[in-house]
């Protein structure tokens, strides 16, 4: 259960750097596959542990999968897996057009929604 | 929807329930913090919320290639930039970030990815250096991005009246402007509250515009 806790199979940590150039890991792609485009508080959701048909799974995408099982906002997801935000959004690409994973967007007009607005006033006044 | 294999690791950033079956989505919303450098944008967001990292990556050359590159592949550098959020959890499974906007020129091209979506923001003054939060006022007016002024009262800073303010940033009449201490969490709560509350207010008057 506490095997993984998305650092403990690594033995360097964040002062020592980089040890794999960023991009490295997405072997250079730089945009998701299929013109996806991710916003920072859209929420991830691995939908099911069926194997890959197309993609060969890299390490990055295997800690992904294991961060959403629990629906996690893309935000949190890059901050957890301490890789750069691009980086991230290419591998979602391969997990999503893979069936994978979902994307929840949220809203990407200014936000209008007197439902959501009403829980963030009600949520900081009980702070 | 099947989420019933969460028998596994648990990411440690998580709210609710706990992972099992049918963990529920969080509502997820986001709030700007801006200002000039040194207004205390950091202080203000640590005040209120869990403090976390993110790596984004910084265009090193041309902005245009590789940004709208549609093959997907580009020789083009970027370097990483670290930066943080902030993070605060409710329990009605909702999900507050706040971001500061990065102030040097060159981190531009993450205010429209911070902005996309967010409810507004909150432009941080510093009286010392009122004109430090010109190119923030200005990027929200030419976004319609609803803001409020939060004038960050350090210690031996001068006072000024919030008129004297609002002239000083030639800001109309109805956005609100108020006093603030960045490092007291209670004080942050009050910036947050009012800017959600003239985010509401703008979308009632919205409303009956229209319907009028």
């Amino acid at each position: 259960m506490t095997t993984h806790d998305g650092y403990g199979d690594r033995w360097f940590d964040r002062e020592a750097g980089p040890v794999v150039r960023p991009y490295a890991v997405t072997k250079g792609r730089t945009l998701p596959s299929g013109g996806a485009s991710f916003g920072l508080i859209d929420v991830v959701i691995a939908t099911s542990e069926r194997q890959p048909q197309f993609l060969r799974l890299g390490p990055e995408h295997r800690r992904i999968l294991n961060l959403c099982r629990r629906p996690t906002p893309i935000v949190d997801l890059t901050s957890e897996i301490d890789l750069p935000l691009g980086v991230v959004r290419v591998l979602l690409g391969d997990l999503t057009s893979e069936g994978m994973v979902r994307v929840l967007s949220t809203q990407k007009q200014p936000v209008t929604d007197e439902r959501l607005l009403r829980m963030v006033l009600d949520g900081l006044e009980s702070l | 929807m099947d989420l019933n294999h969460c028998d596994g690791a648990l990411p440690p950033a998580g709210n609710g329930a706990g992972a099992g079956a049918g963990a529920s989505v969080p509502s997820t919303a986001k709030i700007l913090i801006s200002g000039g450098f040194g207004a205390g944008k950091t202080t203000l967001v640590g005040a209120i919320s869990e403090i976390r990292p993110l790596r984004t990556e910084e265009p090193m050359s041309d902005r245009s290639v590789g940004i709208d590159d549609t093959r997907g592949v580009s020789a083009k550098a970027t370097t990483t930039v670290a930066m943080d959020f902030g993070r605060i959890s409710f329990p009605s499974q909702l999900v507050l970030y706040l971001f500061g906007t990065p102030g040097q020129e060159r981190f531009w091209f993450m205010w429209d990815e911070l902005a996309i979506g967010a409810i507004g923001a909150v432009v941080l003054a510093d009286t010392r250096r009122v004109a430090d939060c010109f190119a923030s006022i200005d990027y929200f007016e030419r976004n319609g991005m609803p803001f409020i002024i939060a004038v960050n009262c350090f210690d031996g800073a001068a006072r000024f009246e919030p008129d004297d303010i609002r002239i000083a940033l030639s800001l109309g009449p109805g956005v609100p402007i108020v006093l603030c201490d960045a490092r007291e969490r209670d004080s942050v709560k009050q910036v947050l509250v009012s800017l959600v509350r003239y985010v509401m207010s703008g979308n009632r008057r919205t409303n009956q515009m229209s319907m009028g």
